[in-house]
């Protein structure tokens, strides 16, 4: 098979710190690879290699085919990237921004003013099109990026957090936006920190720990492996602890977790609503108390669980130090602060 | 469409968007046009009156020296705005599309250009006002007014490179004023250079910022009854600044592209 996106052994150092140690991906034609993983987990790194921004210390990245190594300028060509850190001129309006990178593309001049006009429209920001990007809100400054990477309509799209910060609505929209580009033939490389994410958006998940790959399948099957949704209930008493662990564990897939100190309870579970009714029921039949009931889809916190056995909260302490290497996902954890 | 075609075209939309920025933060234009007032004012007042001469009209003599130091600070904009874009989202932007790899620096050097022609225009008009007078013809001002720009614009690649070498406004200024200072004092900018100290007068007879000066006050005709110092940098002045400029040219811009370049890939 013909991949658009492809590394084989990527390697990058800063120094002692290795944020990418042998990572293997291969995206196909006309699908979303989502790069699922915590800060400091080498996303950013990956994609910024694969958009020649940043050089590899060890093994093959290709896009569409060139390397990025030695044909970069062709593979820019290629591409269009939104970044976390959102890659617009903020004294420029958004029509300026781009124009501006429409002519960059070498795409002349008439040509480039229609579609950016096109672009404004079709990302809501027409009325917004001859302010200052730096008037804008973060949800349009990041529509306006996403909007700059497809001036060219490239073939690949690198697009790294693009909801990062994004109120929910917006988020939406941003999702069903890369879904029409991907009917229409695009290859996505998505990077997220959020399951639900990636589980609406990507036919193919890769989950990434310490630079390396952890896990590996299509939301489905990753889903199977780290169980569906969880049922979560806070007891109103400590005495009932003990038989509401046994009532949850017939009817979880694997552990049950407790909370000693705040009284709760987590499993996951498959027929998630089906599941929380047969809880309830039989709570009820025991007679035990619960203050707070709820049914939530795995976080990438479960994901993390399932699969090393350490909390996703763990790497972002550790990733501390290392936030001078990577400025991108510093940045963005101080914004989470 | 050539590289270097394409080089300049994407130099040029890379321009527009430094002048549209200084349109839009009009403080930036504020400053172009206050300074070079401030310096032609301040220096022709407080140093004007209590130097003297003999041969020229020190006002007058000083004004072709201001010229000069005013574009070398002039300069000192395009590291500022290099440093200062390093550090922005858009670089990333940039470095992500098919643009010429020249493209980024042409177009801040290109748009400085122009920022050091305001200067220039203020200053002549503040010079005018005060006292200075071109006492040659026209042509021989235009060329006096574009050798400053050249100059400018070499001394433009300079801070260019430091600018993206340190990637942060702030250490650029502290850096570029260890530069400026130097470069701009001990030359014939405000005194006679060929009457420094020892080193100092050998350091400023052969200071390209002396030559320009010198080749401007002669362009302006303002050199009165002055001896011209016996050296030949100072005897040949249009001369020698060129082969300054061509050197300072041939030196940092392809240093200046290699750095730009290199400032972000390896981290």
């Amino acid at each position: 098979m013909d991949y658009m996106i492809r590394t084989e052994g990527l390697v990058k150092r800063y120094g002692k710190v290795i944020a990418l140690d042998g990572l293997d991906l291969a995206v196909p034609q006309a699908t979303v690879l989502g790069l699922l993983g915590p800060n400091g987990a080498g996303k950013t790194t990956a994609v910024r290699i694969l958009t020649t921004l940043l050089e590899a210390d060890e093994g093959i990245a290709e896009v569409a085919g060139l390397d990025v190594r030695t044909h970069p300028d062709e593979v820019r060509r290629r591409i269009g990237l939104s970044g976390q850190n959102v890659a617009v001129d903020e004294h420029l309006t958004g029509y300026e921004n781009l124009e501006m990178v429409g002519r960059l593309y070498h795409m002349g001049r008439n040509k480039s003013r229609a579609r950016a006009r096109g672009l404004l429209d079709e990302f809501d920001l027409s009325d917004a099109s001859d302010r200052p990007a730096k008037t804008y809100s973060g949800g349009m400054r990041r529509r306006l990026d996403l909007a700059a990477a497809l001036v060219a309509k490239p073939d690949v799209l690198f697009l790294d957090e693009p909801t990062t910060g994004l109120d929910p609505r917006s988020r939406i929209q941003m999702w069903e936006t890369i879904q029409e580009l991907v009917a229409v033939g695009s290859t996505v490389l998505l990077t997220t920190q959020y399951m639900e994410e990636a589980d609406r958006l990507a036919n193919d998940i890769l989950v990434v720990d310490h630079g390396r790959r952890i896990a590996h399948g299509t939301p489905d099957e990753l889903k199977t492996q780290i169980g569906g949704e969880r049922v979560e209930m806070v007891l109103a008493d400590n005495a009932d602890l003990a038989p509401a662990h046994t009532i949850l564990a017939g009817i979880a897939v694997g552990e049950v977790r407790v909370g000693e100190q705040d009284r709760s309870l987590t499993a996951a579970v498959t027929d998630g609503a089906r599941a929380l009714q047969q809880v309830l029921l039989r709570f009820a039949d025991a007679n035990i108390h619960v203050v707070d009931v709820g049914l939530r889809r795995p976080t990438l916190d479960d994901v993390f669980l399932t699969l090393t056995g350490h909390a996703a909260e763990e790497d972002v302490s550790r990733a501390d130090d290392e936030s001078k290497h990577e400025p991108e996902d510093a940045r963005h954890k101080e914004a989470v602060r | 469409m050539s590289q270097v075609a394409l080089a300049f075209a994407d130099g040029a939309v890379v321009a527009k968007r430094n002048l549209i920025k200084i349109v839009r933060v009009p403080e930036i234009l504020m400053f172009t046009t206050m300074s070079p007032i401030m310096f032609v004012l301040l220096f022709g007042y407080v140093f004007g009156s209590s130097i003297h001469l003999p041969g020229v009209n020190y006002r007058e003599y000083l004004i072709g020296g201001i010229f000069v130091q005013t574009v070398v600070f002039g300069a000192g904009f395009t590291g500022s705005g290099l440093a200062e874009d390093m550090t922005k989202g858009i670089i990333d932007r940039f470095r992500s599309l098919p643009m010429a790899r020249s493209a980024v620096l042409l177009g801040r050097t290109g748009s400085d250009v122009l920022y050091n022609s305001i200067s220039i225009a203020v200053m002549s008009i503040t010079g005018l006002l005060v006292g200075w007078r071109i006492r040659t013809g026209v042509i021989q001002a235009i060329g006096g007014f574009l050798l400053l720009l050249l100059f400018s614009y070499a001394i433009s690649w300079i801070m260019g490179y430091v600018g993206l070498k340190v990637a942060s406004v702030q250490v650029f200024q502290n850096a570029s004023f260890m530069f400026i200072f130097p470069v701009t004092f001990v030359a014939n900018t405000f005194v006679r250079g060929d009457l420094l100290p020892g080193p100092l007068k050998t350091f400023a007879n052969w200071n390209p910022v002396s030559s320009v000066a010198q080749a401007t006050r002669e362009a302006f005709g303002n050199t009165g009854n002055l001896p011209v110092p016996n050296v030949w940098s100072m005897r040949n002045p249009v001369v020698y600044s060129l082969i300054w400029i061509a050197l300072i040219l041939a030196v940092f811009v392809p240093l200046s592209v290699r750095q730009y370049e290199r400032a972000t890939l390896k981290d």
